[in-house]
């Protein structure tokens, strides 16, 4: 459902559709730069609920939608 | 040091008539007006009703979407116009890239995004403002965006003089190149501000035409005229320096041959009514160039201002003196409405034009000319007859005269 959901949000941000985004998706390689990202997050704490901050770590599709459930069921 | 000469190698344009610069030239040749109902906003509680417009104007030609979101239509008008002057020229791969700069400026910068993140700010605050904000809406980001894109690492700088941007950039690219700063720059004007916030504040400092026909509100040298009409678009140069281009075979469109720069030091936005410091950068862009006033083309900044076409008028008059009745001007803001930062350099165009086809640009809907004024404005139609020197002047709010001068190739 959230991974779903990310890969539209990603979608809709690229010239790609939604099936072409898997879990294992890097971010840098789909073209998002730093302020990509922080756009990102924004607009994923405001789908979603919840406040994310920026972590190089989080460098997957799969590593975002991952944190973005653990604070939800936090 | 032998003296360095400035050739032109490479055109674009985004344009209300036209957005590529075969489609701008169809409309100039053919006395095309770019006037319309504004589409970008409801115009009820507005006073003014029409502007000119970018029609159909498709950012994916330059750019992927990642990219269009995140960039205000200022700077995609400047990129695509940036594009087809480049791709034109063939410079790239043939200059070295730490001699290749850009003068890219704007008059107003990124005003619709200013307005979107403000609406943001006051629905909910900072966390809802874009982290590309700022690099989004920066004046001089055209001209950063330009460089990226073709890795020139020469001098970029944005000039901001309001309504006579365009030809400050050139003429500052054409010094630079002359006094051996870099061998090639990608040069122009850029704007988007027709939008409600731009219009109202241009309405209230009584600049803007009210009138509702489109036909009959961009009205230079008219006694019907009533203030400018508010236009848009981009138009960019590849100035290169002579020998350069001539080595690499390059196709040369004109010579740059002088540039004038002054300031009235006057007033915000009303010219100095006494035209001192318009002669003076006229005649510092003329200083030396030897031209025949029956083939000489000028392209007025011709706003369609009661006071700004006057006190060309009377520029006109000082400095050419008799001769001023034998020049061929004409205002193609009639055509384009006024594009601000832009407009210098998409007349800059029109002058090339003239050069290169011997034709004369009209002052469309010039039926009422002012009795005040009466020069040559090549009233309604492009006129056909031999030209080989062009003079594109502008004057911006803050007082800013600029001046360029072109002359045709001879072999």
């Amino acid at each position: 459902m959230v991974l779903d959901r990310v890969k539209e949000m990603l979608a809709e941000r690229l010239d790609l559709s939604a099936d072409e985004i898997t879990e294992d998706s890097v971010f840098t390689d789909l073209g998002l730069d730093s302020l990509d990202m922080a756009e990102m997050l924004m607009d994923a704490d405001d789908e979603f609920g919840v406040t994310l901050e920026t972590d190089a770590e989080m460098n997957t599709v799969g590593k975002l939608v991952a944190k973005i459930e653990a604070l939800q069921n936090a | 040091m032998q003296t360095r000469r400035v050739a032109v190698t490479g055109i674009g344009a985004v344009t209300p008539i036209g957005n590529s610069v075969p489609e701008y030239f169809e409309g100039l040749r053919n006395g095309v007006c770019g006037v319309a109902p504004i589409t970008r906003f409801d115009t009820a509680d507005s006073k003014c009703k029409v502007a000119a417009e970018v029609k159909g104007f498709d950012p994916s030609r330059c750019f992927d979407k990642l990219t269009a979101r995140k960039t205000d239509l200022y700077v995609q008008y400047a990129v695509t116009a940036a594009d087809e002057a480049v791709s034109d020229s063939g410079i790239i791969g043939s200059v070295d890239p730490e001699r290749l700069g850009v003068y890219v400026g704007s008059g107003v910068g990124g005003i619709n995004t200013i307005c979107e993140e403000e609406g943001k700010l006051q629905r909910g605050g900072e966390k809802l403002v874009s982290p590309h904000f700022v690099p989004k809406m920066i004046i001089n980001i055209a001209a950063g965006q330009i460089a990226i894109r073709f890795g020139a690492h020469g001098p970029a700088t944005c000039f901001a003089t309001a309504c006579a941007t365009g030809t400050t950039a050139i003429g500052e690219a054409y010094r630079a190149i002359k006094d051996g700063y870099a061998d090639a720059f990608i040069c122009g004007g850029t704007e988007a501000a027709v939008n409600r916030l731009a219009i109202s504040g241009f309405v209230n400092c009584m600049a803007l035409s009210q009138a509702e026909d489109p036909m009959a509100a961009s009205l230079p040298f008219d006694s019907r005229r009533g203030g400018f009409v508010l236009g848009e678009g981009a138009a960019m140069l590849v100035l290169e320096e002579y020998e350069h281009a001539k080595a690499r075979g390059a196709k040369i469109y004109a010579e740059v041959c002088g540039y004038g720069a002054t300031c009235d030091a006057h007033h915000v936005t009303a010219p100095d009514p006494e035209a001192k410091q318009t002669i003076r950068a006229i005649a510092d862009a003329m200083a030396g160039v030897e031209y025949d006033p029956e083939h000489t083309y000028v392209n007025a900044h011709g706003t369609g201002t009661k006071m700004n076409d006057k006190v060309e008028t009377l520029a006109f008059k000082s400095y050419f003196g008799e001769d001023a009745y034998k020049l061929h001007i004409s205002s193609t803001k009639s055509m384009t409405g006024h594009m601000l930062g832009a407009a210098g350099a998409a007349e800059a165009l029109a002058c090339i034009l003239a050069l290169t086809e011997d034709t004369v640009p009209p002052t469309i809907n010039l039926d009422s000319p002012d009795p005040e004024l009466d020069l040559d404005y090549t009233p309604k139609t492009a006129k056909k007859t031999a030209i080989d020197t062009a003079v594109s002047t502008s004057l911006g709010f803050g007082g800013h005269n600029a001046c360029i001068v072109m002359k045709k190739v001879k072999e």
